[in-house]
């Protein structure tokens, strides 16, 4: 076998994790948006459930938590004659989005507060309701403070996936530990590894560029 | 039509220890133009910011056409106003602000329809139709698709008077309109604001420290020092012939 056999298995695990990045970037976005708000809402039990998830998933392992979801969940859920067995997509999914999703939720939470005051006061003085005030007048303002943040979070994202091949979940990582066992040529595979990931990052790091110029555009507007 | 539109009856205002507005009464009729002036910190701009509800009171009563602002009748007599009371009231009073205060991310047209259609529940077209003549009317009709950040200044403000008529309040409160700009914008602005002056109906107070323009433009103009009104009089009055030796030390060392 040379190193171009090794290519079709790593591209197959290499579309896993394109899709876990993708799916789980997306929920985490969700929640980063739904509980960075949440920290700030005047809702004292809102906000009390948003810093409880924002504390608990910046403050354990994500290796941890994956494994939590994908066997230690099922077991609790056996005692309690639940079945919460999860597909190993879905765990790694959810244990990679609920992770980056609280590290979101930071940034979130800055990014709004960023917003200058004179801005609230516009909005009060213009009659907006809080919620008006919030999605019109403040969230369009603190995205673009929000990207470059969340750029990084998306690649760190893009490399965590590595965590599921230990779920036996198929990603890139996985494909390449089950080469290395057959051929013991580790130097080429993990060299072919390096270059992959970075690959990746490099098109994950364009695409949120892209994003962020277009949630920017107003601000770089030329007469 | 004789009742003030505005009254601050024994109104108290504090920062912490500091004492912004001591005990302060103030009427403005109907249509009235009247010019605030006085030194920084003497309260004058808190004046304009409790009408907009931008700022609580501590004790005393503001009244706005009739009713009252901070406080709403309830079962035991009067108790401190709601969210819902204080939107309602605020509808009567617009704002235009030293900083601007456009909205950065909204071209100037969005930034005068924005409130009329999501506050107002005014058509998008209505509102639009409606912008353009403010737009006209401010001198910036070719400016509508521009970002503020692209315009200048005496634009911006001229904007944000366009964005406060848009919701055609009764009130228009000015909180040195002006001072944020560079002297040879100062001009443009103020001859909007001196446009606005000759509507009867609108009733405007304004902040400021051009002192010419004040005495120009309002009916009457109040001098504040140390959270009260110290003189307040009919501007040809108070400019040339101040009876507080305060008055006086102020003028002159605004006028020079």
């Amino acid at each position: 076998m040379t190193w171009t056999d090794y290519i079709p298995p790593l591209l197959e695990g290499a579309w896993v994790t394109v899709q876990l990045t993708l799916y789980s970037t997306v929920l985490g976005a969700v929640l980063a948006f739904v509980f960075g708000i949440g920290k700030l809402s005047p809702n004292w039990a809102f906000k009390a459930v948003s810093v409880a998830y924002i504390e608990l998933f910046r403050g354990t392992s994500l290796l941890v938590q994956l494994f939590w979801l994908y066997f230690a969940l099922p077991m609790a859920g056996m005692a309690m004659g639940i079945d919460l067995r999860l597909p190993p997509v879905l765990a790694g999914v959810l244990a990679l989005g609920l992770n980056i999703g609280a590290y979101g939720a930071e940034v979130v939470r800055g990014a709004i507060a960023a917003v200058h005051q004179d801005q609230h006061e516009a909005a009060r003085a213009l009659n907006f309701s809080p919620r008006q005030t919030l999605w019109t007048i403040v969230i369009p303002q603190a995205i673009p403070e929000m990207m470059p943040s969340f750029g990084n979070l998306a690649v760190q994202n893009l490399k965590d996936t590595a965590l599921v091949s230990l779920i036996s979940l198929g990603d890139l990582t996985f494909r390449a530990e089950q080469i290395r066992n057959f051929t013991q040529d580790s130097t080429t595979i993990y060299s072919m590894l390096l270059v992959m990931y970075f690959a990746m990052a490099l098109v994950v790091t364009v695409i949120m560029r892209g994003l962020e110029r277009y949630a920017s555009r107003w601000r770089t507007a030329r007469s | 039509m004789t009742d003030p539109i505005i009254k601050f009856d024994k109104v108290v205002k504090r920062f912490g220890d500091l004492t912004v507005l001591d005990e302060l009464d103030f009427e403005v009729k109907r249509g009235e133009k009247v010019s605030i002036i006085g030194p920084s910190g003497s309260g004058k701009s808190t004046v304009l910011r409790i009408l907009m509800t931008l700022e609580g009171i501590q004790d005393g009563m503001v009244t706005v056409d009739g009713e009252p602002l901070w406080h709403q009748q309830g079962t035991n007599g009067l108790e401190p106003a709601s969210e819902a009371h204080l939107r309602k009231m605020r509808g009567r009073l617009g704002m235009v602000f030293q900083q601007f205060n456009l909205f950065p991310h909204m071209t100037v047209l969005r930034n005068i329809t924005e409130a009329p259609v999501k506050v107002l529940g005014m058509s998008k077209k209505d509102a639009r139709v409606r912008a353009e003549e403010l737009l006209e009317r401010v001198g910036l009709a070719d400016q509508a698709s521009k970002y503020p950040h692209q315009l200048s200044g005496g634009q911006q403000q001229r904007v944000g008077i366009a964005r406060a008529l848009a919701m055609r309040p009764d009130i228009l409160l000015f909180d040195e309109p002006t001072s944020a700009l560079d002297p040879e914008l100062v001009g443009e602005v103020l001859t909007v604001i001196g446009q606005l002056a000759e509507e009867h109906d609108l009733t405007m107070l304004l902040v400021t420290h051009e002192m010419r323009f004040a005495r120009e433009v309002s009916d009457r103009v109040c001098f504040f020092d140390q959270g009260r009104i110290r003189e307040q009089g009919a501007p040809e009055d108070l400019f040339t012939a101040p009876t507080e030796e305060r008055t006086r030390e102020f003028l002159k060392a605004v006028l020079n």
